[in-house]
Parts: C-alpha cells; structure tokens; sequence
C-alpha cells in the first residue's frame, strides 16, 4: 500500500463521497441507512479505540451506548421535566460517559485478555438490567421496558432537526471530528503506549509506560465516543428502550471493529458500512442475521485476523520468522 | 415463619443446583486449566446436550415406548448427550480454536472465535428447532408425587437422581484426572506444556480429549438441568454458562475441585437468595459473585496460581 | 549414533545456530560447551525437534529426524534432561517418573517397575520421597527426579541441558558421577554446560560453540589442559 499521499488521497475521496452521498440518495430511506451508518461508525471507532489500539476486549461497549442514551433521555425529555439544549446536554454526556468508562475500566485493570472480557461484558449485562428494571416504586428512573419516548431533537441556532438528511450532517460532522481524533491519538505518544500494551503489556510497563492510566485513558475515551453516540440516538430515535442496548449490540460494534482490522481507521469505517447496510439489504434474511454473524467472526480470526483491508501495522511482519515462531508452537504442541 | 420452614428445602435444592453448574463448570475450567482460554461456547455445548437429551426422550415418547423408567432412560439420555456435546467440543477445538492457538499471536483471537460459535450455535439451534421452547415430559419418569423424606426434609426424588449423577460424574472426573495415564497428561499439559511434549505427550490430542470430557461433563449438565426445569430454549446456555463460569472462577479456574466448590456455594448463595430476596435478580447475584471474585480474588477460592501473563 | 550436520536454526528472527555439525558415537559422553547465548540450548531444542531447521540434518541412527514432531522424535529414544530441570512440581515424584515412562506405553508393567527400581536404586533419595509432591523437593533432588524422569523412557541417547547449574559444587560432582555411571550402564550422553571443568572430567569428546558455530573439538584431555582455549571461549581464568 502506498504511503501517506495515497492514504490521504482516499480519506479525500471517501469524505467528499460522504458530503455528497444524501444528495444522491434516491430515497429517505436510503438517507435514513446512511445516517444509521454515520452513527455506528463513530461507535465502532469508539470501540476501535479500546480493542484496536489498547487491545482490550471490551464485550459490553454497548453499556456505555446505553448510558449515553439515556442520560440524554434524562436531561432532554418530559420524562424529568429537564429540556436542556443539546449543544449542552453532549458535553455534559460526554464527560459523563467518560467517567462511567473510568469506573467500569478501574476493576479490570489487573485482568487479563479473556477474564476482562467477560467482566465487561457482566457490566453491560448488569447495565441492561438495570435499564430494564428501575422503574419500580418509589423512583422511576429508567421507564423499564417501555423506555423513555418524546425525546427532545436537536436544536441549535434556530434549527430544530427534523429530516434524516439534517441529522445525516449532523452526525457525519461528529464523525469526522471522531475521526480525526482517532488519528491523532493513534499517532501520538498514547497511541505508541496503547500499541506498547496491547503487543506485550508486561513489555510495556518495563519500558516505563503508567499502563493504569493509558488503559483508563482508551476506556473514557471510547465510553465518550459512545456517549455521543448514544445521545445522537436517543436525539434522532427521539425515544430509548432497553432492548436497544442488548448483548448483541456488542457484538454488532465488535464485529465491525474486527472486520475492518482492529486499529485500522479506514476499515473500521468500511465495517460500519457494510454491517449496517448488508442487514438492509438482506431484510428478507433478517433471521439469519446473527448466524452469519457469528460465522463471520469465527471465520475472520481464522483467515483474516487483520481485517478486510490487510492492515501493515507500523511494524511490518516478516513472513520467514513469523513461520519459525509458528513452527515452534507447533512442535512444540 | 413460612421461610424458615422451606429453608432446609432450599438448601437442598441448592445443593443440587450447585453439583450441576459444578458439573458445567469442569468443563470450563478443565479447557482454561490446559488452554488458558476461555471457551465462551461451553455454555452453548451446555445447551446443545439438553436439546440431545430431549431428543432422545421425545422419540421415545413419540414412538410409543412403554416401560420408560428413569433407570434405563436416563442414563441413554446422558449417553447421548454427552458424546454429541463431547463431539462437538472437540470439533469447536479442532476447527474454530485450533487454527488460532497455535497462531499464538494475539490472545483475542480464540476468545472472539468462540463468541463467534455461540452465536452460531445458539442461532443454529433456533433456526432448525425454532425460537419457542421445548418441554422435557420430566413427570413420565419422575412423577411430581414421587419424594422421599430425608430426615426433617422432603425431597423430590428427581432432585436427588440430579444430585447423584453429577457428583458420579465429577468423581468420575476425579478418577481420570488423578489415576489414569490420560489424566496425568492432561495435569503435565496444564503444568507445562513443552515439558509434557519433552516427555512425549502427544499435546494436541490431549488438548482435544481435554475439550471433548469438558464439553461431556457440561452435556450432561444441560439433560440434568433439562429434567428439572423442563423448559430448554436455545437461549439457556448462555445464563447457564456464565453462572457455571462464576462458579469455576469462584473455585479457582483450572482447579477442578475448585469448580467443584464453586458450583455448590454458587448455587446455594443462589437459592438463599432466591427465598430471600427477590427472585429477579437471581441472574445478577452470579454476575456480581463474578465480578467481585474477579476483582477481590482473582485467584479463587482454592485457586493455586494467578490466571495472569507469567504463563504462556 | 547422532549426527548435525550444518545444522542453521532461527529463533524468531534471531539466528541461533549458525551451521553446526557435530557427532556422538554409541556409548559415548559428549559434552557441547559454550557461554551464554551460544546457542547450547537452541541445539538441544533443535535435536528434539522443538524448533526446525532452517537449514542441515539432524540425524539420529542412521535416520533423518529433523523434520519430526517432538513426540516422535522422543519414541525413537532420546530423552532430554532440560535446563532447569523442569519437573511437574504438582505431581508427585512417582507420577514424574511414571510420566518419563510415556513413551514406553506399551510395555508390561512389570518392565515399568523394574525402570522404576533402578531409579531408585541410583537416587535412593526419591524412594523416599515418592509420595511428595515435586514442588516440594530441594534443588539437589529436583535435578536426580528430572534425570530419573529421562531415564524411564530407556532412553538410547540421553541429552542433559546444564545438570550443573543452580547446585552447590558438592551435589554437580555427584550429579556427575551418577551420569558417568548411566553411561556406564549403557546409555549414550551429550551434555550441554557452561562449566567445562567438570564436563570435560567425564566426557571423551568435546565441542565449544560460539556464536552459534563450533570453534574447537577435541579430545576431553586435550581441552581439559588447554588453558587458552577454555579461557579464550569459555571465560574462565
């Protein structure tokens, strides 16, 4: 692959496409797919953030989601009687998200690769759970199943968001800033201490890298992500229910981490897009969904534990020695 | 006054609980013990043994059988159900892990492959024997009437065959593990993988008969928890098996009696809970178990060494 | 009875074996001698077939054996004593030397016991100690358990990898009277260590590697006397 002219070349291309794509839909359906990309997009580089970079297995990003979504439902709905504007309430949700991630980050810092695993993925299945079920006397809090509807929509300078193609820009702007952020962490000293982690972490705490704070760092970072994600959400769904937040949410976000190549930005953004819109195109197959699914995960981390878009990592493989370690885990098996 | 009448009950029952998830959870911690991974389908093994098991007892129903006694029925429903989930284990070792372990590369690889099989599996499952649950016809064998009082308490006999089977099993396990050449295999793998090679074990084959007991053992698990329960949905290995994780985290992973442990004080936490405090929130009280054990005492109850980077 | 012959392995990206050859004939002791990191290990790795060759032969009896997964390269009779002994400190000194006797699966068990019997009869202290859990044993024990361990597999060419290290002197000299007298009772022996004093005491022959290639072979004597060469290679004064 070529060097950075060629890859700015295709962020060029891939963002004027985005700018222009709505205009060209041929339905509001078609927009309303394109926004729904848009929004996974920046969830799935949230996650990216977590598992590509930092390398940890995060099973329940999806509570982050949750929370973000119904923080906005608290402070932008009649359900608290709270109507703030929303150029206030994300900020506010974001730091919020952020700390939820710091929290939810903290006890697993001393597990390793698969125990963290299945920690956070009790945390989003507690966050479900809760969700699901605080709405009992004397409080409600959460609306239990039926959720929390009648969200206020986005209003800023005058513009109260209406059309899909106005929340299409709107979440392709954040996007774009996500994005953008992405690539600058990936490339700046956090990024070479997450790479430092998730290559080796023992390695990397010998090299003097604080893994404590870098691994809350790339958890209250991807939980912001998140964060917005789930405000813009609750602000275009305009309602929020448990069931939007399940387990398999998770892995929805997951796969399309892993199918663009974890830490890969473009394939990232490839993967939102096709697992967002293959579902669409495949409605008649909507059964099959999660077979496939989990078909496609086995099957990538056999054949194509890169991703998609083969991803030269900034240490390129030499096919010779990565046989010869690989031998030697075979005798030795 | 009425708990404290159904609480020598409920301790029974959690008892017998308690020696299933046991029973499930072996099958986790034998593969963690020589792997060091976490095979996120054993739920879903789990799962697969039960519908197995209630296959068998439907065609037995459906073609007329007469005589059915548990004695001779129940131990064909096990029989078959342990081999099907034992067989699929080892094709889950041999074809989903296999390929990715010994890679080597990066620990993630395994772990997302197996929640890649259990979607798999669990939608398997619902596509080809629909979303609705099925019924284990548990009272042509055990008849609801059929209990017997041990000592203050009255217990369904039903529960008490439950109870039975698993600790055969697991002393069963018990033997293999501690007596056999086998079992010794397996204890030199988990120890030390490249010195069992040096020895001559044949470390693949005994990985694979590894996953094949452990998925066995969690086969059996899912007819027992099918008798009892009688409704089995495509959804069920996926709380049991993190209950019977909980249970071999509590015990100590790769420890087997500590997955032993853990499955019986899981689920009598679990049933002193449920009489005690609200039956909702049965699922949570294992997540938080986990959690804190996780979090507090990685190592588990009986656990001997921490699951961390020292080993391979 | 084994033969390296050019023998070049990598480990990772890093070139350990940088062409070696080497022989030992039936009913020898060999020693391989060399400092840190020159590839001592690495050659006991390669004959086991733990890692593969890049490049040469390994063969064993006539037979070439690099291409073979460690297990068979065990059946065909060589047992490797491994640096740091590496017992299984859960199991119990009888289930470790019962282990050692896994490639020997189809033999009655009358055999087995009678290998179980000559283990104890040389290292009677782990006749006593047969019920204990390995873990639990001294350094001193650990080593005579991993060397029993080896032996009951009838091991035809025995490799030991540093018997010496981490033991008091007193212990390396009866270690090393207890593999003169396996030799012999008719084992073959190539031992690896880094001090050559003793090594070359027992051995006939021996070679120092550097670097990852043999720079001197000869005869034990000739290299016990050359003061240049044990200082020029094998750092000793």
């Amino acid at each position: 692959m070529g060097g950075p002219g060629w890859r700015l070349a295709v962020v060029l291309g891939v963002a004027a496409a985005a700018l222009v794509a709505p205009l060209l839909a041929p339905s509001d359906y078609v927009v309303g797919v394109l926004t729904r990309i848009c929004l996974y997009a920046t969830l799935a580089l949230g996650l990216n953030i977590v598992v590509g970079f930092a390398g940890l297995l995060d099973l329940g990003y999806v509570a982050f989601f949750g929370i973000g979504s119904y923080l906005y439902a608290f402070l932008a709905s009649p359900h608290f009687g709270i109507h703030l504007p929303f150029l206030l309430a994300v900020p506010i949700i974001i730091v919020a998200t952020a700390v939820s991630g710091i929290l939810i980050g903290a006890p697993t810092l001393r597990l390793r690769g698969d125990y963290l695993a299945i920690v956070t993925l009790g945390f989003g299945e507690i966050t479900y759970l809760l969700l699901i079920n605080l709405d009992r006397a004397p409080l409600n809090i959460t609306g239990g199943p039926n959720g929390i509807i009648a969200i206020d929509a986005p209003a800023f300078a005058g513009l109260v968001l209406t059309r899909n193609i106005e929340y299409y820009y709107l979440f392709l702007a954040a996007l774009l800033l996500v994005l953008g952020a992405s690539a600058r962490l990936r490339d700046s000293r956090i990024g070479w201490a997450w790479q430092a982690i998730r290559e080796d972490e023992l390695a990397a705490r010998a090299m003097g890298i604080n893994t404590t704070v870098a691994k809350l760092q790339a958890f209250a970072i991807g939980a912001a992500c998140a964060g917005i994600g789930g405000s813009f959400l609750a602000s275009w769904q305009r309602s929020v229910f448990p069931d939007n937040f399940l387990f398999t949410e998770s892995v929805n976000i997951l796969a399309m981490v892993i199918l663009g190549g974890m830490g890969n930005l473009l394939g990232v953004l490839l993967g939102a897009a096709l697992l967002v819109a293959f579902p669409e195109i495949f409605r008649d197959f909507q059964v099959y969904r999660m077979l496939v699914f989990g078909l496609l995960l086995m099957v990538l981390m056999i054949f194509r534990p890169h991703g998609l878009l083969t991803v030269q990592s900034r240490r390129e493989e030499e096919p010779a020695p990565g046989r010869a370690a690989e031998e030697e885990a075979e005798a030795s098996l | 006054m009425e708990v404290l009448q159904i609480l020598p009950q409920q301790l029974v029952f959690g008892l017998a609980l308690g020696t299933v998830y046991g029973l499930i959870a072996l099958g986790y911690t034998m593969v963690y013990g020589v792997l060091f991974m976490i095979n996120f389908a054993h739920g879903d093994v789990f799962m697969i043994g039960s519908y197995l098991g209630w296959g068998v007892l439907a065609a037995l129903i459906n073609v007329h059988v007469v005589g059915l006694h548990p004695i001779w029925v129940v131990p064909l429903m096990l029989g078959i159900a342990m081999v099907g989930a034992g067989l699929l284990g080892a094709g889950l070792e041999r074809f989903a892990y296999r390929p990715l372990y010994l890679r080597g590369a990066t620990r993630l690889g395994p772990l997302i492959s197996a929640v890649g099989a259990s979607l798999f599996l669990q939608n398997a499952v619902m596509l080809t024997q629909g979303a609705r649950m099925k019924v284990y016809m548990t009272n042509l064998l055990f008849p609801r009437t059929w209990r017997i009082q041990v000592g203050r308490v009255n217990v369904s006999v039903l529960v008490l065959v439950m109870m039975g089977v698993a600790l055969l099993m697991m002393w069963g396990l018990h033997l293999v593990v501690q007596r056999t050449t086998l079992g010794r295999s397996i204890r030199a793998v988990a120890e030390d993988r490249e010195m069992a090679a040096i020895v001559g074990v044949n470390v693949r084959r005994v990985i694979a008969t590894t996953f094949f007991l452990g998925s066995a053992l969690g086969g059996a698990g899912g007819v027992l928890v099918g008798l009892y329960y009688t409704q089995i949905d495509f959804f069920m290995g996926y709380s049991a098996g993190l209950k019977a994780f909980t249970a071999a985290v509590l015990g100590g992973i790769g420890n087997i009696r500590g997955a032993m442990l853990g499955g019986l004080v899981l689920g009598i936490v679990e049933s002193l809970a449920v009489t005690f405090v609200n039956p909702a929130f049965k699922d949570v009280i294992a997540f938080a178990i986990l959690i804190l054990t996780l979090v507090f005492r990685p190592t588990g109850l009986l656990g001997e060494s921490l699951p961390d980077w020292e080993k391979v | 009875m084994l033969r390296l012959s050019d023998v070049v392995t990598y480990y990772g990206s890093l070139r350990a074996l940088n062409g070696v050859t080497l022989e030992v004939r039936q009913g020898e002791i060999v020693c391989l001698l060399g400092g840190n990191a020159s590839g001592k290990s690495t050659t006991m790795k390669t004959i086991l077939g733990m890692v593969r060759p890049r490049a040469g032969r390994v063969e064993f009896e006539g037979q070439r054996i690099d291409h073979l997964p460690t297990e068979a390269v065990v059946r065909r009779g060589i047992s490797l004593v491994p640096e740091a002994r590496r017992i299984f400190g859960r199991m119990t000194v009888w289930e470790n030397l019962l282990m050692g006797s896994l490639v020997r699966r189809g033999a009655p068990a009358p055999e087995v016991a009678q290998d179980l019997e000559r283990v104890y009869l040389l290292f009677p202290r782990l006749r006593e100690r047969a019920q204990q859990r390995g873990g639990t044993l001294s350094g001193g024990e650990q080593q005579m358990l991993a060397i029993g361990r080896a032996l009951m597999a009838r091991p035809r060419l025995l490799l030991m990898d540093e018997p010496s290290m981490g033991l008091a002197p007193a212990l390396v000299d009866q270690v090393f009277d207890i593999i003169q007298t396996i030799n012999r009772q008719g084992t073959t022996i190539l031992v690896v260590e880094q001090n050559a004093a003793v090594a070359l005491g027992i051995a006939s022959r021996g070679y120092v590697l550097q670097n990852g290639r043999i720079v001197v072979h000869d005869t034990a004597e000739t290299l016990l006397r050359a003061d240049h060469i044990r200082r020029a290679y094998l750092g000793e004064n």
